[in-house]
C-alpha cells in the first residue's frame, strides 16, 4: 500500500471492536488454552507414571534386551541393548520401505501406461486390477498375502523348484548367493566409475549440442560404459566370486539366500497396494499434457520415442511428482502394518515388544513418532528439490 | 434454370460413394483397431487374453461353480473342491453383529437404517430438505445411534466389548467421518488464519499428524491417552480409538479443505467484506459453500481412505470385520477356510469403497467445467 489508509499506522484501541485487540485476545486465549492443557498431561502423566512405579528417561536404551529377532539386518542377539533394537527395527523399516519404493514405482508407471493403451483388453484389464487393489485395505491384503498364500505353498521338502536353484516353500524364497573372494571389489568400483563417467558423458553431449547442434548417443554410450565395465573387471580379475546354493539338508536348506516370508508378503503387499495408486497419478500426468504438444513435436520431425522422453514425460512429471511423494510417504508409513505379520520394523520390534517389556510408553512412543517424522521430512525435502529441478522454468 | 441434383454436382460419370471396407466398421473394423492395430497390440492382447484364460475360470469355479452354499455346521459340510460359503453362512451373524446381543441386534438394524437413509436423501438429487437432513445426520443422528447403540434410557446396556464385525466397522468408519470433517474445517481454517499463532498450531499439527502412521496414532490412543488423564478417570477402548481415527482423518481433511480455501479467488473474500459481513458470517455463507463444493471428490477420496485404515484397529485388539474373519479362520470346525474368510471381507470392502469412488468420479464429472482447473 503506497498511500491513504494502512490500518497497521493506526494505534491499538484496547476494545473488542479493534480488529487488532481482538485478534491478540483469541491469539493469548488459544495459546494459554493449549499451554494449560500440555501442563495438566504432564502432570497427570508423571503422577501416573510414579504410580506405576514406571522409571522415566531414556536410559533404557542401554539396557539388555533379552528377546529374540526374526530378521536382523545389522547384527544382533538377546543379549544387545534396546537401543540396538530399536536399530534393527529401523533398519528393517527403511530396507522394506526402500525396496517397496523402488518396485511400485516401476510396477506403477508400467501400468499406468498400460492403462492409457490404445489396445481396449489391456486398458480394461489393468483398470480392473487398479480398482480391485485399490479398494480392498491393505491390512486385508498383507494379511492375505502372508496367512492365505505364502503359509499355503508347499513345506519345506516339496519345496517349489524353478530351474533346481530357487526353492519357493513356507519358510520363504531360497536363492543361490555369491560368495565374493580377493579382487571382487574391483568390480563394483568399475560400476561406480562406470555411471560417474555416463553421467559426465551425458553433460558433455547435451552442452555440444547445445552449443554446435551435433548429437552424440549419450544414451548408448552410458548404457554400454555401465554394462562394459564392469564386465571387463570381471573378467580381467577372473570373475572372482562362486556361487553358494540352497540345498536340503535335514529339515531345512542350507546355503544360498533366504528371504523370509513375512518380508515377502509385506514387499507384495506393499508393492501391489502403491503401485495401482501410483498408476492412476502417472495416467493423470500423461493425459494432462495437451495432445497439441504431440502433435507439435511430430511436426518438428522428431520421432516416438524422443517425443516421450523429451517432450511429454518432462511435463507429465511436474503433475506426477507432488503426489508421487505422498505415495512414497504413504508406502513408508503402511510399513508399519508389518506388526501384523510379525515382520520385525520399528513399530513391531519398538512399539511393540520394547515397549511392553518397559513400560515406558512416552518415551517409546515419542521416538517412533520422531522418527517417522524424520523419515517423512527426509523424503519431502528431497522430492520438493526434485520437482523444482523439474518445475517450469517460466521466463 | 433447376436445381441441380448431387450426382449432376458432383461431376458426369462420377460412381457414387463405396461404402468404407467391411473390415474398418463393425465389429471386425473395431478389433482390428483396438486389439490388433500393430504386432505389439497384438501381442499384449494375447498376453492379456492368455491372463484371463490362466485367472478367470478358476476363480469363477471355485466361488461360484463348485462353491457349497448350503448350510451346515462344520468343514465337513462342505464338499469337492470349491469355496465353502457354507461357512460365511453359519458365522453370518458373527461377521456382521460380533457379539452383540440377538435379541438386541434390531438397534443396530435400525441405527444403520437410519443412517442410510439419511444418506441416500442426501446423495439423490432433488429430494426437498437437504439442509433438515444434514442437520440430522450430524446433529441429532450421533446422539441417537449412541442411545440406540449403546443403551440406557430404557434399553439395555451393550458394553463395546460385545461390538465388533461389520457393524463396529461402520460405526469407527461413521464416527471417523462424522467428526473429521468439521474437525478438519476448523484447523484448515486456522492453517490460513491471519493470526499467527493460531496459523502455526493448526499447522504443527496438521504435519505432525500426517508425517506419523495411523497405528503409532492409535498406540497412543490406546497406551498413552490413559496416562495424559487424571488418576482414576478413565474411558472406554473403542473411544480411545474413534478418538484418534477422527484426529487422525482430520489432519488428512483439513489439507483437502484448505485445497478448496486457496481456489477461492480474491474476490469472494473482498465482496463478502464489501458487504459488511464479519469473518464468521463470510466462512459460513459465502467462502465455505463454495470450498467445500470443489473438494467434494477430495473429501469422499479422504473417506474412503478412512474406511479403509478402520481395519487398523484389529492392532489394537478391537474386533472390526478383518479381526472378526481372522478369528474365524483360527476356529477348529472350519479350518482351512481361510479364502472364503479373506474373499468375503474383501467384497464387503470393495463395495462401499468403490461405490464411494464411482460417486466421487461423478461428482467430478458433473461439477461445471468453468470450476475444474
Amino acid at each position: 500500500m503506497t498511500a491513504g489508509f494502512d490500518r497497521r499506522s493506526r494505534p491499538l484501541r484496547l476494545s473488542w471492536r479493534d480488529e487488532r485487540t481482538r485478534a491478540l485476545i483469541i491469539q493469548l486465549a488459544v495459546v494459554a488454552a493449549v499451554i494449560v492443557a500440555i501442563a495438566s498431561i504432564i502432570h497427570n502423566t508423571a503422577e501416573n507414571l510414579a504410580n506405576r512405579g514406571i522409571a522415566s528417561g531414556f536410559g533404557f536404551l542401554d539396557d539388555i534386551a533379552g528377546f529374540d529377532i526374526g530378521i536382523t539386518i545389522v547384527p544382533y542377539t538377546a543379549t544387545s541393548s534396546y537401543g540396538r533394537a530399536f536399530l534393527v527395527g529401523l533398519v528393517n523399516t527403511l530396507t522394506v520401505s526402500a525396496v517397496g519404493v523402488i518396485l511400485a514405482t516401476v510396477l506403477g508407471f508400467v501400468l499406468g501406461v498400460l492403462r492409457l493403451s490404445r489396445n481396449w483388453l489391456v486398458s480394461r484389464l489393468v483398470g480392473a486390477y487398479i480398482e480391485m487393489t485399490r479398494n480392498v485395505p491393505l491390512l486385508l491384503q498383507i494379511v492375505f498375502w502372508y496367512f492365505g498364500v505364502i503359509s499355503s505353498l508347499p513345506a519345506v521338502r516339496a519345496s517349489l523348484a524353478i530351474g533346481e536353484t530357487i526353492f519357493l516353500n513356507q519358510r520363504g524364497v531360497y536363492a543361490p548367493a555369491p560368495i565374493t573372494e580377493p579382487g571382487f571389489w574391483t568390480i563394483p568400483a568399475a560400476f561406480l566409475v562406470a555411471a560417474v563417467a555416463a553421467i559426465v558423458i551425458a553433460r558433455w553431449a547435451r552442452r555440444r549440442q547445445e552449443a554446435t547442434g551435433r548429437q552424440f548417443p549419450a544414451l548408448r554410450a552410458g548404457a554400454v560404459l555401465i554394462v562394459g565395465l564392469p564386465a571387463l573387471a570381471a573378467l580381467a580379475t577372473g570373475m572372482p566370486w562362486t556361487w553358494s546354493y540352497p540345498v536340503l539338508k535335514g529339515f531345512n536348506f542350507e546355503g544360498g539366500m533366504v528371504v523370509l516370508p513375512e518380508f515377502l508378503a509385506l514387499l507384495l503387499a506393499l508393492t501391489l497396494y502403491t503401485a495401482s495408486f501410483i498408476a492412476e497419478i502417472v495416467r493423470a500426468g500423461i493425459q494432462s499434457v495437451n495432445h497439441g504438444q504431440t502433435e507439435a513435436a511430430h511436426a518438428l520431425g522428431l520421432k516416438p520415442g524422443i517425443t516421450l522422453r523429451k517432450i511429454i514425460i518432462p511435463q507429465a512429471l511436474r503433475v506426477i511428482i507432488p503426489p508421487l511423494t505422498s505415495q512414497y510417504l504413504n508406502l513408508t508409513k503402511n510399513s508399519s502394518l508389518a506388526v501384523s505379520i510379525g515382520y520385525p520394523d520399528l513399530v513391531s520390534v519398538f512399539a511393540g515388544t520394547v515397549l511392553n517389556q518397559t513400560g515406558q510408553a512416552v518415551e517409546v512412543i515419542a521416538i517412533t513418532m520422531a522418527v517417522y517424522g524424520i523419515i517423512s521430512l527426509i523424503i519431502s525435502i528431497f522430492m520438493n528439490w526434485y520437482n523444482r529441478r523439474m518445475a517450469l522454468v517460466e521466463r | 434454370m433447376s436445381v441441380a441434383t448431387a450426382s449432376e454436382r458432383s461431376g458426369a460419370g462420377r460412381s457414387p460413394d463405396l461404402p468404407p471396407p467391411a473390415t474398418t466398421t463393425g465389429a471386425i473394423g473395431w478389433l482390428r483397431e483396438n486389439l490388433f492395430s500393430s504386432p505389439l497390440n497384438t501381442a499384449l492382447t494375447l498376453a492379456a487374453l492368455y491372463l484371463i484364460y490362466l485367472v478367470v475360470p478358476p476363480v469363477v469355479d471355485w466361488a461360484l461353480l463348485s462353491a457349497n452354499f448350503q448350510s451346515g455346521t462344520s468343514n465337513k459340510d462342505c464338499v469337492g473342491d470349491g469355496a465353502c460359503w457354507t461357512m460365511i453362512r453359519a458365522r453370518f451373524g458373527q461377521f456382521i453383529y460380533f457379539r452383540y446381543p440377538v435379541e438386541e441386534r434390531w438397534r443396530v438394524d435400525a441405527t444403520f437404517l437410519l443412517l442410510f437413509g439419511a444418506i441416500v436423501w442426501l446423495l439423490i438429487e432433488r429430494t426437498p430438505g437437504k439442509l433438515h437432513m444434514a442437520l440430522f445426520l450430524f446433529v441429532v443422528f450421533p446422539p441417537l445411534a449412541v442411545w440406540l447403540l449403546f443403551g440406557g434410557l430404557g434399553l439395555a446396556t451393550v458394553e463395546t466389548a460385545l461390538w465388533g464385525g461389520l457393524m463396529l466397522t461402520l460405526v469407527l468408519g461413521t464416527v471417523g467421518i462424522v467428526f473429521s470433517l468439521p474437525i478438519g474445517i476448523v484447523l484448515a481454517l486456522g492453517r490460513r488464519s491471519d493470526m499467527p499463532a493460531v496459523r502455526l498450531l493448526s499447522m504443527v499439527f496438521i504435519e505432525f499428524v500426517r508425517a506419523v502412521p495411523l497405528i503409532t496414532v492409535l498406540f497412543m490412543a490406546s497406551v498413552m491417552l490413559p496416562l495424559f488423564l487424571p488418576e482414576g478417570m478413565s474411558f472406554d477402548k473403542l473411544l480411545r480409538a474413534m478418538i484418534g481415527i477422527a484426529f487422525f482423518g482430520a489432519a488428512y481433511m483439513a489439507e483437502v479443505v484448505r485445497g478448496g480455501l486457496q481456489a477461492m479467488g480474491r474476490g469472494q473474500y473482498e465482496a463478502a467484506m464489501a458487504l459488511g459481513l464479519n469473518y464468521w458470517k463470510m466462512t459460513a455463507l459465502v467462502i465455505l459453500p463454495q470450498a467445500l463444493r470443489i473438494v467434494i471428490p477430495g473429501i469422499v477420496n479422504t473417506f474412503i481412505g478412512l474406511f479403509k485404515d478402520t481395519s487398523l484397529v484389529l492392532i489394537i485388539g478391537l474386533f472390526d470385520l478383518l479381526n472378526v474373519s481372522l478369528l474365524a479362520t483360527r476356529d477348529a470346525d472350519w479350518a482351512g477356510l481361510g479364502s472364503e474368510a479373506y474373499a468375503f471381507v474383501a467384497l464387503v470392502f470393495f463395495a462401499f469403497c468403490f461405490s464411494m469412488s464411482r460417486y466421487s468420479l461423478y461428482l467430478e464429472r458433473k461439477l461445471p467445467s468453468g470450476r475444474r482447473k
